[in-house]
């Protein structure tokens, strides 16, 4: 669906007014390649917002605390830290650059007054502390104010040094580097709900690190062929479920979904499960250890309608991201044209399926010259569950309520940049007459495309990532 | 950016006349009978069907030619270019039950040919990994922080000479062909069925890891269709600089 019909707010408590709130990014046309934004991410709190780049760079933005003086305009985000977090290299041996894009970013949760992030570009994956400085010592007995050390011999008399402030400094500091265990590309890192392991995936490995230790890592999913001439599947995204914390979940280019359970007694109750609706059986302590030499894992995946089969199914079926709800009960996945939301303990088809720009369907073949095809769009859960957002082209984003199964499409451009001003719905025309403020389909800019977006852990607050710039929209009810 | 599909409103029905378990039931350009440009000969009222085989055709081109044009300095999208195999595989083996797709060598091969279509074995080779050596990221607990992969020049400077000549070789057939672009001449593409199939199926997937090999590359370069993506890059200063080092490896 292209979007919700005519303009204007949508009646009922449950709608959200979407407003612009603030846009963050060069105004210029000419975009830099190094300053397109490739990650977003709030941190637990919803008080920082990371962003990565093409060019390395993290930029976090910190939400202002609310102004008294100014009940009605929200905490707004700014500028907070920037450090470079990964650097472009070379590697020699294959003769080849290694990209110093940020893939992704996942927060720590806050254990002290410092905040703790992991970033990731292609291969190497780094910790960083970033921490605030607000006062600095004085009245040093070895050195000078100017920092000159003194000689002891000269020394007197003793001083305590005393605390002075001094302006706010935000410092980041690598305190990890996990590096040297991935061959292939990561695309992706998940924390665990432990708090002290967190997931790296490639394209065909998943490695399972511990915060402290860098040197080693345990591969707990290889779908590597032994014979690399049989690869015909990657791994395109991985998870951690947010409460248990044996549990993760990755996808695949062939559209499958694997939940896996890193506890090996979990295997019997799996297998069970796997083989038909009802009570979970009682398993012989035989079938227990054949089951242990099955795939550990129930695979979600949706038959495909074989009406609509062509030489583009297999590659519109590959899952660009994949999210477990706050919850933990769902999961959704995105695919080219559609974002599926799955019932963890129904594997054999989503229990919803919204279409994200279903228009494309007939363009397939020159979104496959054009390279559109392979675009990875993510999504994203609203902190409670109720709603989802992804991406879509032309600057173009689509939100779902899941609960009055209403959608809307709406767009991140300058335009629409007035303080506070509602965003308007909008609609592609997909054939027949266009309707005034309707866009055709073949006038959409697909150089235009959101593939980040980040939504507030608690409260109606997007981020959404357009090229350079980086958009934060509210919603009007405070 | 303008699409060129067909014009606005063609009808596409979900399967082409005469093609029962075609698999463009989608998505593709559909000419409309009037188009006078239709290189089956432009008559009115042809038959869908050899328009559905130039389509496909044009399809496995591009596919092909997407698969070459991998990056030279960085190293390629491996799930874009597995999908993109998985295509040709697909295009191929649909091909193969048509009878369009005429393989030379004996039938004897039986189906090792056929399951050999397109090998994605250079294509994976961008880890740098030959088959059957251990190829373990990180092994589990072993402390161990060098990088673990001892490398070989791309093409095996280990008494490969013999199989360079075969890329080139390979290499300078299949950019004729594309060239030509001529119905059936994929045929030609794949005619050497015996172990220079390989070459062609590294030829074909891999200019993985940057390994273009000498004259062919550069002709190819101005001539083909490169596809819009800004990844892609195929300037002859580094494509030079490239095999400058593999020269000096």
């Amino acid at each position: 669906m292209a979007g919700a019909g005519g303009g204007g707010c949508p009646a009922g408590g449950n709608d959200l007014q979407w407003c612009f709130s603030q846009v963050k990014g060069a105004i210029d046309e000419d975009v830099a390649e190094a300053d397109i934004i490739s990650t977003v991410e709030f941190n637990y709190s919803g008080d920082l917002l990371a962003t990565g780049d093409k060019g390395g760079r993290v930029v976090i933005f910190q939400r202002e605390q609310e102004n008294k003086s100014r009940p009605h305009s929200r905490g707004e985000y700014n500028v907070y830290s920037t450090f470079q977090s990964h650097e472009p290299e070379f590697d020699y041996l294959k003769s080849l650059e290694i990209e110093e894009k940020i893939n992704k970013i996942r927060w720590l949760p806050q254990q002290n007054a410092a905040h703790f992030l992991l970033s990731t570009n292609d291969k190497t994956i780094k910790l960083w502390k970033i921490s605030e400085r607000d006062k600095r010592a004085e009245g040093y007995n070895l050195k000078d104010e100017d920092g000159r050390l003194r000689d002891p011999f000269r020394i007197t008399a003793l001083r305590v040094p005393i605390l002075k402030p001094m302006d706010l400094m935000v410092e980041a500091s690598p305190r990890r580097i996990f590096a040297n265990a991935h061959t292939y590309h990561i695309n992706s890192i998940s924390v665990n709900s432990d708090h002290e392991t967190y997931l790296s995936a490639d394209d065909l490995r998943i490695n399972l690190w511990h915060l402290e230790i860098t040197d080693r890592s345990f591969n707990i999913v290889d779908i590597k062929p032994v014979n690399m001439e049989e690869l015909t599947e990657v791994i395109t995204a991985a998870e951690f479920h947010p409460h248990q914390c044996n549990v993760f979940v990755y996808s695949s280019s062939k559209g499958t979904i694997r939940l896996c359970d890193m506890r090996s007694s979990a295997l019997c109750d799996r297998h069970s499960k796997l083989t038909g609706p009802g009570p979970p059986l009682e398993v012989s302590e035989a079938q227990k250890v054949k089951a242990r030499k099955l795939t550990d894992w129930k695979v979600f995946e949706e038959p495909e309608d074989p009406s609509s089969r062509s030489f583009f199914s297999e590659i519109i079926s590959s899952i660009s991201d994949v999210r477990f709800s706050h919850s933990g009960r769902y999961m959704m996945t995105r695919d080219y044209l559609s974002v599926k939301v799955w019932d963890l303990n129904m594997e054999s088809r989503p229990v919803e399926t919204h279409q994200v720009h279903e228009y494309l369907r007939s363009k397939l073949c020159s979104l496959y010259e054009n390279d559109c095809i392979f675009d990875k769009f993510e999504c994203c859960w609203g902190g409670s569950d109720s709603a989802i957002m992804t991406g879509s082209y032309n600057n173009f984003f689509r939100m779902f309520d899941r609960n009055t199964r209403r959608d809307v499409t709406l767009e991140a451009s300058r335009e629409n940049s007035k303080p506070r001003a509602s965003l308007k719905p909008r609609k592609v025309c997909t054939g027949g007459k266009r309707k005034k403020d309707e866009i055709s389909v073949d006038s959409l800019d697909f150089n235009k495309k959101i593939l980040h977006t980040a939504w507030h852990p608690a409260e109606n607050i997007i981020a959404v990532a357009a090229t350079n710039n980086l958009y934060i929209f509210q919603d009007k009810v405070n | 950016m303008p699409f060129q599909d067909g014009p606005a409103g063609a009808p596409r029905s979900g399967a082409l006349e005469g093609s029962e378990g075609r698999m463009f039931a989608r998505g593709l350009k559909r000419k409309s009978s009037e188009d006078a440009e239709d290189a089956d000969g432009g008559v009115a009222g042809l038959p869908a069907a050899p328009s559905y085989t130039l389509q496909r055709q044009s399809l496995l081109d591009m596919s092909l030619v997407k698969l070459q044009l991998c990056h030279m300095l960085v190293e390629p999208n491996l799930c874009r270019s597995v999908l993109i195999a998985n295509t040709v595989r697909q295009i191929q083996e649909e091909m193969t039950q048509d009878g369009t797709w005429r393989v030379v060598a004996p039938q004897a091969a039986g189906r090792a040919p056929l399951d050999r279509l397109v090998s994605t074995e250079i294509l994976c080779r961008s880890g740098r990994e030959q088959e059957g050596e251990g190829d373990c990221p990180l092994p589990d607990p072993a402390p161990g922080q060098a990088p673990r992969r001892p490398q070989s020049s791309p093409w095996g400077l280990d008494g490969s000479r013999e199989g360079r000549g075969g890329f080139q070789k390979s290499l300078d057939h299949i950019f004729e062909t594309l060239e030509n672009k001529t119905p059936g001449s994929v045929e030609e593409l794949f005619s050497d069925v015996d172990s220079s199939y390989y070459d062609l199926d590294a030829v074909l997937t891999g200019m993985v890891g940057g390994a273009p090999t000498g004259p062919g590359l550069p002709a190819f370069a101005p001539t083909a269709a490169a596809p819009p993506s800004s990844t892609c890059r195929s300037d002859l200063g580094e494509l030079e600089h490239t095999v400058e080092i593999l020269v000096e490896t």
